[in-house]
């Protein structure tokens, strides 16, 4: 009975997988790949050269690697750390009794429902340096306009920002979520036993979202770790090439010029075995402390 | 089997007229040699013309082909020309959903042409007449290994193109013909009238009149040399950081040929190294609208060659090698490149045609073209290697690091050279 299931898993996972595993061994581009167009036939060229590809990557020898996976890591903790950080403080606050609370919570999650592209894109009419809206604003306060996506570093500063933008609302939705299925006996009970708000929170709320947090920052390392559209999007083409993560550095590979599908298919590989490693690593732990 | 047919019919058309041609009627009808009349079925065509101001020209001209050829339906696609690239490769090499024939910018030929998605076209209907009417630059595009990959449709080059009044204003009477004069006008300009003199495009594209006009590239094919860090190149890249720490407005880099465009048609950049796809753009600015005249044009400034050089644009109609129905696509190629067709489209886009005989009176009474014509001979190809394409990633990123002063022009120059290296296998670095 368990077929269809292998059946759906193999073609639409397994397959695909274990082709990309395969190019990652050899040096296939689009240059000696088997071609059939019209009268035209091309044999595949390529050969097998086994883990060369990983080599190169995984010992520094290509000089893209390591500057990439080094600011992938900071982009992807500080994305997920804003992300929680400030979707626990909007869920707080709406978590409170008050009026019109559905009309805050629609507006916050404006952003969520806005398609990605979309939001980058005002995000970058926003920041141009001359017709701008940010530079219009405080050189009207007196302030010196600034050069919002120029070097390297203001530009990662800014697909930070704008990321946080774009995934704040899920985390607050779902952090909203748990703070309702906290029973509010327990905040009660610690109210009696004389904790300040701060303990309350501490003892009570933290252990309370555990669940939700957890999957809530995994989910969000992975979306972060392979978030696509805010870098290629606004940023541009006339890059340094330093705000690049790994995906899309690995899209560049694959789709400009004369494909390189070897080693876009490392990358994705390497990509993979990172997150995999990562998440075996966090269940684990979390496991831990739940059992503790 | 196919292309000797199609061969026979381009050679009968060659030698004989057009019309007796036609008497071959019968023949054609036994299969042994086919007449353009006898080519019956549909064709896609995949446009990147601006959708609103030029696409219907080519809607109307294929409508007259379809007028002319009744048996042929043409399926008209205008694509946006940023995405064309992506999506006829994907097509191209599985063979589902690829166009027949396709508009393609001239520096995607050497690709195409070596991954053999596009075929050759000599000795086919698409080149029936010869090329001898052909602009030398334009034609230049469509070669790679001896063969001919395209028909040169439109053609284009940068040049500088300039706001009259505020030249008068500053007091500067000519265009600058060197880089030394382009940086010492555009200071003038700053002094005298408050405005920026230039804006830089920080893209590896518009770098390469500065490395043509040290009499280099980015890699030379006979030699099989990386050229991109020779001493050569180097004075080019110091010319342009001049250029753009003394003479350019601010760069936004993220938005950079967005800024340029709008700055210069607001009046607020008296000159810009720009090419004539822009000018239309140009003239709807508050800077030009209405004041045609405002606008000058020169070729770009000269390097220490002496000799002001830009990269030939542009673009070839191509046929895609797995076309099932090429001798169509043969000849629609060759009716949408006549001079007749040319002649039509410039008439009203104002883009620049690649036959010599389509720049008639009517066509060059535009300002735009008229503007545009003479500098077109300042054109040259660009390298013709199948890599070039992503050759300019490397070195778009290595130019910013130099422009934003991270690196020094040289080690800059060296880094792209080591990228090259990686994509030209067999290639050496120069120095």
């Amino acid at each position: 009975m368990v077929a269809p299931v292998v059946i759906v898993l193999a073609v639409l996972v397994l397959y695909p997988l274990g082709y990309g595993f395969y190019l990652s061994l050899t040096n296939a581009n689009e240059a000696n790949v088997a071609r059939d167009i019209g009268a035209f036939h091309a044999p595949a060229t390529y050969e097998m050269v086994g883990l060369d590809n990983y080599w190169s990557i995984l010992s520094g020898a290509d000089g893209d690697f390591y500057p990439r996976l080094t600011w992938t890591i900071v982009w992807t903790v500080s994305c997920v750390a804003l992300h929680i950080a400030i979707g626990m403080g909007l869920a707080l606050l709406l978590n409170r009794k008050m009026r019109a609370k559905l009309l805050y919570r629609a507006l916050l999650i404006l952003p969520w429902a806005v398609p990605a592209f979309v939001g980058v894109f005002a995000w970058r009419l926003m920041l141009n340096s001359q017709y701008g809206v940010f530079n219009e604003m405080i050189t009207a306060v007196g302030l010196p306009a600034q050069n919002w996506l120029a070097t390297p570093f203001a530009q990662k500063v800014a697909v930070i920002m704008v990321n946080v933008w774009i995934g704040v609302p899920f985390n607050m939705v779902a952090l909203l979520g748990g703070l309702q299925s906290i029973p509010k006996e327990l905040y009660e009970a610690s109210e009696m036993d004389g904790a300040s708000p701060w303990q309350r929170f501490v003892n009570v709320t933290l252990p309370g979202l555990r669940p939700v947090t957890n999957t809530v920052v995994l989910l969000g390392c992975i979306w972060t770790f392979n978030m696509f559209a805010v870098i290629y999007l606004l940023l541009g083409q006339n890059t340094t090439g330093e705000a690049d993560i790994l995906v899309t550095f690995a899209f560049r590979k694959a789709f400009t010029g004369v494909s390189d599908y070897s080693g876009a298919a490392t990358y994705g590989i390497v990509i993979l075995a990172l997150l995999l490693a990562f998440s075996t690593f966090y269940r684990r732990r979390q496991l831990k402390t739940e059992q503790a | 089997m196919r292309r000797g047919i199609s061969i026979a019919a381009a050679v009968c058309a060659l030698a004989l007229t057009a019309t007796a041609c036609g008497s071959d009627d019968d023949e054609g009808s036994n299969g042994k040699a086919k007449d353009a009349k006898d080519i019956s079925g549909s064709l896609t065509y995949w446009d990147t013309s601006d959708a609103t101001t030029e696409a219907p020209v080519y809607k109307k001209l294929i409508a007259d082909f379809e007028d002319k050829y009744p048996k042929i339906d043409v399926n008209y696609e205008n694509i946006e020309f940023a995405s064309i690239e992506q999506k006829f490769k994907s097509a191209a090499k599985t063979g589902k959903g690829a166009p027949d024939v396709m508009r393609a910018d001239v520096g995607l030929i050497p690709e195409y042409a070596s991954l053999h998605y596009i075929a050759p076209l000599d000795g086919t209907l698409a080149l029936k007449g010869g090329t001898e009417d052909f602009t030398e630059g334009p034609l230049n595009t469509t070669k790679y290994q001896g063969k001919t990959y395209g028909v040169p449709s439109v053609t284009d080059t940068l040049g500088i193109l300039y706001n009259k009044k505020l030249f008068k204003k500053a007091g500067v009477e000519k265009a600058p013909t060197t880089w030394d004069e382009f940086i010492e006008t555009s200071k003038t300009i700053k002094k005298k009238t408050g405005v920026e003199g230039t804006y830089l495009n920080p893209d590896s594209y518009f770098l390469l009149p500065f490395l043509y006009g040290e009499g280099t590239d980015l890699a030379d094919t006979r030699t099989k040399k990386i050229t991109i860090n020779s001493p050569e190149a180097v004075k080019a890249v110091t010319t342009a950081k001049k250029v753009y720490d003394q003479a350019s407005a601010k760069v936004d880099f993220a938005n950079a040929y967005d800024n340029m465009q709008t700055s210069f048609k607001n009046g607020e950049v008296a000159m810009l190294i720009q090419g004539p796809w822009s000018v239309t753009d140009d003239l709807s600015g508050k800077a030009f609208k209405g004041d045609e005249g405002n606008l000058g044009f020169a070729p770009v400034p000269a390097g220490s060659t002496g000799k002001p050089q830009a990269p030939t644009g542009g673009h070839d109609l191509t046929v895609y090698q797995g076309s099932k129905n090429l001798d169509a696509a043969y000849l629609f190629t060759q009716f949408m490149t006549s001079s007749k067709s040319q002649q039509k489209i410039a008439a009203e886009t104002a883009t620049l045609p690649t036959r010599e005989s389509a720049y008639t009176p009517e066509v060059t009474k535009d300002a735009r073209i008229k503007g545009f014509h003479p500098i077109m001979k300042s054109a040259r190809p660009r390298v013709a290697l199948p890599q070039v394409g992503s050759l300019f990633t490397p070195l778009v990123q290595q130019y910013t690091k130099i422009l934003q002063g991270d690196v020094s022009v040289k080690s800059g120059l060296d880094a792209a050279a080591k990228d090259f290296k990686k994509l030209l296998p067999g290639y050496t670095i120069s120095s």
